[in-house]
């Protein structure tokens, strides 16, 4: 009998579009649908178990062994680097990681730039690779809110349709990178249980044409 | 006296098995001051693991630093060449967990070979990181790499260092859309492009994925990689190791220092490589040596988990003694216990020990009279 593979997901939206996407790969597992409250999910015909997590934490429960692969955004990837194989890019929760600011802002360079963000790893680089000196504000959410209250001369954050952005009278100005939803691997599940890891991506890529 | 291996922790066992395996293949001991000048560090940053270095000012106001590594101050008291120095060491670094920055004290044992290298050297070295695996983990694979073949790729293909870095990251990461996406932008022909994804994505034995590779060599220098991958994977078989030797190019280090087989060893149950070595030629030019080098380190720290010893007991036997015994009866009787081969603890309370049987002096008295 084939091994088990324990999978984290996201909750919420992406996670279920990324189940949507194992499903028609033939490794659903029926009770994910079922209880909206349970975490935990296991399928012991399709070899599949599966943990409903918080998106920013996928990649922790990857990369210390407790699921051996999962879905995350290339914007947690970038931010935290995880030590985990990154197997395929799934096409799903398309957006850009932007620089975004006030509409007519224009970027003075005489003193450091205060930058409000999740992603003060991104920024840092992105702003290192221009030899820009910045301060960084790290913030835990509504970062829209940051440059309107003077907080902030810009944003660095994802970027959906712009709509958030629009409506608080900002614009984005630079697209630092595009991200979607990203299949990724625990380095020593990959090698002890490879064949049904790959047996599991191939069926993906059948799955969603690529 | 002889002693029982139960007595051992995880870690511990693994040391004196893995020290024994060592000197079986004449690599002798090495031993070491626990901190250098922090210089020695710092010029060498990058072949380091992380920047976090703990550092103090000796009585003469010298910069030291806690030991993050052992290569490289075996490296820095190695002579130049002639035949090759075989060495061991079992010390405590310092330096942070996973992707941590907190600096811990983490056990490494290991060996280096330094001098005038031929196969025979590195096919030994393979083969006693795959017996160490051995002593450690039942499930267990040896993934090995070469920093020749993936250089003599990038060069052959025209690609420059930073490029080539970047490439080599999505390599590590098996991220084969990034290799194409990456391609694309630096203008890269589609032919290489996914040559490289599928030698990013390239996985199993030695001996059958070679024609595979084969396939991928482009020039002379990538073919003399594959040539000394394959006689050194031959020499490591010949002297007694698995065919749990995987090949895997997903292992990739610094270009600076490592220029020939890489390689990193895997136990079910560890989330993380447990044993990483290398041919580090170029570290030794570094310091003007001009000799081979080839060694690896276990991280035996990675054996100890919480819960991994669950059911094992504290004590065989818990002796208990109430504040009127007499504490010499209590000393013949614990003497009887140990020198009757069982393990004894005595105690006035049992609290959370997990023991095999409980007993009480009188009780012992009793069966013993």
């Amino acid at each position: 009998m084939s091994e088990m593979i324990n999978i984290a997901l996201p909750k919420g939206r992406l996670g279920e579009r990324v189940y949507a996407i194992f499903e028609a790969a033939g490794r659903g597992c029926r009770s994910v649908t079922e209880d909206s409250r349970k975490l935990f999910f296991e399928d012991e015909t399709a070899r599949v178990r599966y943990f409903l997590v918080k998106p920013s934490d996928t990649h922790i429960y990857v990369e210390r062994g407790a699921a051996d692969i999962g879905v995350v955004g290339k914007d947690i990837l970038l931010e935290y680097s995880p030590d985990v194989y990154e197997l395929m890019d799934l096409g799903v929760g398309a957006c850009r990681m932007v620089v975004a600011a006030k509409k007519n802002f224009e970027d003075e360079t005489g003193g450091a730039l205060r930058v409000a963000t999740k992603f003060a790893n991104i920024a840092r680089g992105y702003y290192d690779g221009r030899g820009r000196e910045i301060d960084i504000i790290r913030l835990g959410g509504s970062i829209e809110l940051a440059p309107l209250t003077g907080l902030s001369d810009v944003i660095v954050d994802i970027m959906e349709t712009g709509r958030t952005l629009l409506d608080n009278g900002m614009e984005p100005m630079q697209t630092i990178t595009d991200i979607s939803a990203r299949l990724i691997a625990n380095k020593v599940s990959y090698r002890f249980k490879h064949a049904e890891i790959t047996s599991l991506c191939d069926a993906i890529r059948r799955s969603i044409g690529k | 006296m002889t002693f029982s291996e139960d007595v051992l922790k995880g870690e511990e066992l693994a040391v004196v098995r893995l020290r024994s395996l060592y000197s079986r293949y004449g690599y002798t001991r090495f031993g070491m001051s626990k901190f250098e000048e922090y210089e020695l560090y710092s010029r060498n940053k990058s072949f380091l693991p992380s920047g976090n270095i703990i550092t103090f000012t000796d009585a003469g106001g010298k910069l030291m630093a806690l030991r993050p590594d052992v290569t490289l101050s075996i490296v820095k008291a190695a002579p130049g060449g002639g035949p090759p120095r075989k060495l061991y060491y079992s010390e405590n670094v310092y330096r942070p967990l996973h992707n941590g920055r907190e600096v811990r004290e983490r056990m490494q044992v290991g060996l280096e070979c330094i001098g005038e290298l031929g196969i025979y050297d590195a096919g030994e070295v393979i083969m006693l990181a795959e017996r160490s695996l051995e002593t450690i983990g039942e499930r267990r694979c040896l993934c090995v790499s070469h920093m020749g073949f993936l250089g003599g790729l990038l060069d052959g293909a025209g690609v420059g260092s930073e490029q080539g870095a970047e490439l080599l990251k999505c390599v590590s990461g098996r991220n084969t859309s990034d290799i194409r996406r990456l391609g694309e932008e630096y203008g890269l022909s589609d032919e290489f492009c996914e040559n490289l994804a599928e030698l990013a994505s390239l996985y199993g034995p030695v001996g059958e994925k070679l024609d595979i590779l084969r396939s991928l060599s482009i020039n002379g220098v990538t073919d003399a990689a594959l040539d000394e991958l394959e006689q050194t994977y031959l020499t490591a078989r010949r002297l007694g190791a698995g065919d749990d030797i995987n090949i895997d190019f997903s292992i990739v280090n610094d270009m600076n220092y490592y220029s020939g087989i890489i390689f990193q060893g895997f136990v079910e149950g560890i989330p993380s490589a447990v044993l990483s070595g290398g041919r580090y030629d170029k570290l030794l030019r570094r310091f003007g040596k001009h000799a081979g080098a080839i060694g690896f380190a276990v991280y035996v720290d990675l054996l100890e988990r919480p819960g991994g010893q669950s059911g094992k007991l504290d004590v065989d036997v818990l002796l208990l003694y109430g504040e009127d015994d007499d504490p010499l009866e209590l000393a013949g009787a614990v003497r009887a216990i140990a020198e009757g081969g069982e393990s004894v603890r005595a105690t006035s309370e049992a609290g959370d020990t997990r023991y095999g049987r409980l007993l009480s002096l009188s009780e012992w008295r009793s069966a013993n009279t």
